[in-house]
């Protein structure tokens, strides 16, 4: 399964719902507002760190750089993806989920 | 007599349309000579981050329009500590925000004042009108 988040967490809770759900194999991918998720050393990092053990994180590159975020404070181990990675994840996953 | 208004922003940039039409308010609201203040908390400090780049998104990147809101002497600019640090960001990562202080000689000074919620708070209470984006 392949998970889309558009929110920040820092203001909504859909990243937490949508990582309480996800199973391990799973992918998670950081899509416009989702992609504060992505930072590094946010009250949300930690919520994120643990839960790559399990599952694989993809983050919107064009999207951190709409919000001037540096691919540099991106948290280690997130692959920083474009729109045609978007498609292929879409593609290599049998379903997706969007958390809204 | 000019009332004291505050516009407080707390929604991210780009995701939803708030952070925009609040800063056309503020910048049609200049206009009337009131006595405006910007709050920044929770979500809306990253309003203000440099280095958007928005051209990837065909959407348009209307960061720069903050520095032009000391030309309208809209220089009252709030940003609230804690919510930076919620996000791990600090003044050096927003935009340097600036006016020329016709009492100082025109002196170019920081519009931007980081305050505590608890002050925030204050600064709140004390206005006239508050608007909330």
């Amino acid at each position: 399964m392949l998970h889309t988040v558009n929110k920040s967490p820092l203001d909504r809770t859909t990243l937490e719902s949508c990582i309480q759900h996800a199973m391990k194999g799973s992918a998670v991918l950081l899509i416009e507002d989702g992609v504060y998720g992505a930072m590094q050393g946010t009250q949300k990092s930690p919520l994120v760190e643990s839960a790559m053990k399990e599952v694989s994180f993809y983050v919107i590159g064009p999207d951190l750089k709409a919000r001037g975020i540096d691919a540099g404070r991106v948290i280690d181990g997130i692959s920083v993806i474009d729109y045609n990675g978007f498609v292929d994840l879409v593609a290599e996953y049998d379903k997706s989920q969007s958390w809204l | 007599m000019s009332k004291r208004f505050l516009y407080v922003n707390r929604k991210a940039p780009y995701g939803t349309i708030y952070a925009l039409e609040s800063l056309e308010v503020v910048l049609i609201g200049a206009a009337f000579e009131q006595d405006v203040s910007l709050a920044f908390l929770d979500d809306g400090v990253f309003q203000l981050t440099r280095g958007q780049q928005t051209d990837e998104l065909g959407v348009k990147n209307f960061s720069p329009t903050y520095k032009a809101l000391g030309d309208y002497d809209v220089n009252k600019i709030y940003v609230e500590r804690e919510s930076l640090e919620a996000r791990g960001l600090t003044l050096d990562d927003l935009l340097p925000l600036t006016y020329e202080d016709e009492d100082d000689d025109w002196a170019e000074k920081d519009s931007i004042k980081l305050v505590s919620a608890a002050e925030l708070a204050e600064i709140m209470e004390a206005q006239d009108v508050v608007l909330s984006f």
